[in-house]
């Protein structure tokens, strides 16, 4: 039954509306001499000809006006998607008409404008998918269109004059082997530490004593500042690598993957095996002394009792840890782990702004990703009632 | 039969049971009954080695518990808790399959098994099988807890405060349905509660428990009628004891030849009833029937008689 709503305006949507109104206010594109210096502001209405202009901003319009409903959330959800799209349309026809005559080394970015828009209208599609609340698989559904959009919009070339996308074509290889580093490092180390936390966690959960001395000693892992843990590995693989030569053959050194992959592992450590701790302790004492009573081995407990009821809650540390990896990995480009980070450290060198985000937008993308497909797994695994009420 | 012989239980040199003995008949209920830490859950946990023993042996049918791994005697013996603790991620049929799948049954013989039980508990198969525990009632979770520990028809049902968690009226009926139930499948049962009525209700021997001790063993009139000591005594209520012993008996046992006015009482009823019907109705004595035949009359001068205590 839908709950008839008494408000006239729906209370998010007003405010999203102002704010959006207020973005594009702000220059929503960037025209610089080059990549380096800094560029002069357009407003969504200067990048292009009214021709060009009008339909994007209209589009825009009505998806801000659309989010001011009350109800009706799929009308608000489609004027999201229509207001995305507007601001694709506008930078698509934007970037040649500034580039047009501004000469060879002239580069056009997007703007504050841009990038306050594109938060507030992710907010407004948000707000209206928790009004919808589809289904997990719902959920993967509409992530694998939106990421199939995005790719049919990055290939088509439309934005292909773009700065950011420029620094991309210039850096093709490097790119996708960055990729392939970056979820070498953040999935790898996240095997890794699934490997030892998991048994670790299930020791201390049987074992008070150990689990006292384990997770004080892996929460100080947890606080000890990246940049710091990551110098630390340098001189610690260094010496690893003096005193074990056979190490350097499969590829361990001072610098380079095996550092960061090895802090990453220790930083993943806490989610995983904490929550493996917590995930077991939630097991009603109840349910395992029945388990008992019955003559369930201590085998049989843990595989057929504590770790199905203690599941959604491991998983969620592993979520925890991907998506905490997917970010620190970028730090690893400063010990020449690669990964994206390695543009982000690079673009920080030449004060190339486009060159940070090339590393920095597919990192978010990347981990937004994980935690959207890691929540849906953990609600799948949730699949026996709750308390009904 | 289950022989308990001079079972003992040290916690850091203090006895939590003392040199326990008792036997326990086939095909009988004994509820032990203590305050809370009088020992009586450990001693029933100590049945199915979840507490060890620190001296003293059980046999179940001469055989020694020490003489089969715990894993192995605990599948034997059906097991039912207070809070019933089935597993929230099982359906009742795969939790009352707990211990048939343990033991290696066939899928087949396992799902006959379930709905038999759930038949018996008077909950229709095709209609909870497939249900989790979240969603039934506590007494319908309870019920399913018990049909869980008969499974795999244990030679011996240890429950520990079963009916607990439940209000009055549902427990009631818990216990009428254990009582039916036991009858019917001959089962032996030993019952742990702190409530002295349950224990008079459903025993057929009632053991006492205090400080570690066995107290008193014995049919539910005796303890109401020779209380071993003044702790058995106040357990067993004071000034409720007359009432308490009038329950025991059916109106059967004292017909006399005779005539009396008013509604006739089944001869099923207990003596504390029709007691209770007297004083209601103003009569001096009340028509037996059973079965629809008049069998004559009992008079409340008999029933007096039978709840006086000895002098």
């Amino acid at each position: 039954m839908p709950v008839r709503s008494t408000a006239w305006l729906s209370p998010p949507g007003v405010l999203l509306a102002v704010l959006g109104v207020a973005s594009l206010l702000a220059p929503y594109m960037t025209l610089a001499a080059n990549r380096i210096v800094a560029g002069e502001g357009f407003k969504a209405w200067q990048v292009a000809g009214a021709e060009f202009t009008a339909p994007g901003m209209l589009a825009v319009a009505i998806g801000l006006l659309l989010g001011l409903l009350p109800r009706w959330h799929w009308l608000r959800l489609t004027g999201a998607a229509l207001g995305l799209a507007g601001m694709a349309w506008l930078l698509s026809h934007g970037a040649p008409a500034l580039l047009d005559g501004a000469g060879d080394y002239a580069r056009v970015s997007p703007g504050a404008g841009f990038w306050c828009l594109l938060v507030i209208l992710a907010l407004l599609m948000a707000d209206a998918l928790t009004h919808l609340s589809p289904g997990p698989l719902a959920r993967i559904g509409l992530l694998l269109l939106v990421l199939l959009l995005m790719a049919i919009l990055l290939n088509s070339g439309a934005l292909a004059q773009l700065s950011i996308l420029q620094e991309y074509a210039s850096r093709k290889a490097a790119f996708t082997d960055a990729t392939w580093r970056h979820l070498g490092l953040a999935f790898g180390s996240l095997a890794m530490a699934t490997a030892i936390g998991v048994p670790l966690g299930i020791l201390a959960y049987r074992r008070e004593r150990l689990r006292k001395a384990i997770l004080p000693v892996l929460s100080f892992l947890q606080t000890i500042p990246s940049l710091a843990m990551f110098g630390i590995m340098i001189p610690l693989l260094g010496w690893f690598v003096s005193v074990f030569p056979g190490a350097k053959a499969i590829g361990i050194a001072g610098v380079g993957f095996a550092p960061a992959f090895l802090a990453l592992v220790l930083y993943s450590l806490l989610p995983v095996a904490g929550n493996v701790v917590a995930g077991l302790q939630s097991t009603p004492a109840s349910a395992i002394e029945a388990a008992r009573g019955m003559g369930m081995s201590a085998g049989q407990r843990l595989l057929r009792i504590e770790l199905p009821l203690g599941l959604p809650v491991i998983l969620a540390g592993l979520r925890i840890a991907l998506v905490q990896n997917i970010g620190l990995a970028v730090i690893a480009g400063l010990i020449g782990g690669g990964g994206y980070g390695a543009f982000v450290f690079q673009g920080l060198n030449q004060t190339a702004t486009d060159l940070i985000l090339l590393g920095a937008l597919p990192t978010v993308a990347l981990a937004l990703l994980a935690a959207m497909g890691m929540d849906v797994i953990v609600e799948l695994t949730r699949a026996t009632p709750e308390e009904t009420s | 039969m289950i022989e308990i012989d001079r079972i003992s239980k040290l916690y850091d040199g203090a006895a939590a049971v003392d040199a326990v003995s008792m036997t326990v008949e086939t095909a009988t209920i004994t509820a032990i009954v203590g305050t809370s830490g009088s020992g009586k859950t450990t001693l029933l946990r100590m049945i199915n080695r979840l507490v060890e023993p620190s001296s003293g042996e059980v046999r179940i049918n001469g055989e020694s518990t020490r003489s089969v791994p715990k894993n192995t005697l605990r599948r034997r013996i059906g097991y039912a808790i207070q809070s019933h603790g089935l597993f929230p991620h099982y359906t009742v049929a795969r939790n009352i399959g707990t211990v048939p799948t343990l033991l290696g049954w066939s899928k087949a013989a396992i799902r006959a098994r379930v709905d038999e039980l759930l038949e018996l508990f008077s909950m229709e198969p095709e209609h909870f099988r497939d249900r989790y525990p979240a969603e039934l009632s506590g007494g319908q979770q309870q019920r399913v807890g018990v049909a869980r520990a008969l499974a795999s028809r244990p030679d011996l049902l240890l429950m520990d405060e079963p009916f607990g968690a439940l209000d009055p009226i549902i427990r009631a009926r818990a216990q009428e349905d254990l009582r039916r139930i036991q009858r019917t499948l001959g089962s032996t049962i030993m019952l742990v509660t702190h409530d002295m009525e349950e224990a008079i209700q459903l025993g057929d021997r009632v053991a006492v428990m205090d400080a570690g001790r066995l107290v008193q063993h014995g049919t539910p009139a005796e303890i109401i009628q020779r209380p071993a000591s003044d702790f058995v005594a106040d357990m067993v209520g004071g000034v409720e004891r007359p009432l308490r012993l009038l329950s025991l008996f059916p109106l059967s046992e004292l017909v006399e030849q005779g005539h009396a006015e008013g509604d006739a009482l089944d001869a099923d009823t207990s003596l504390r009833d029709a007691l209770s019907n007297c004083l209601w109705t103003g009569r001096n004595a009340v028509p037996v029937v059973k079965d629809g035949v008049a069998l004559g009359r009992v008079t409340m001068d008999a029933i007096r008689a039978r709840a006086e205590g000895p002098r």
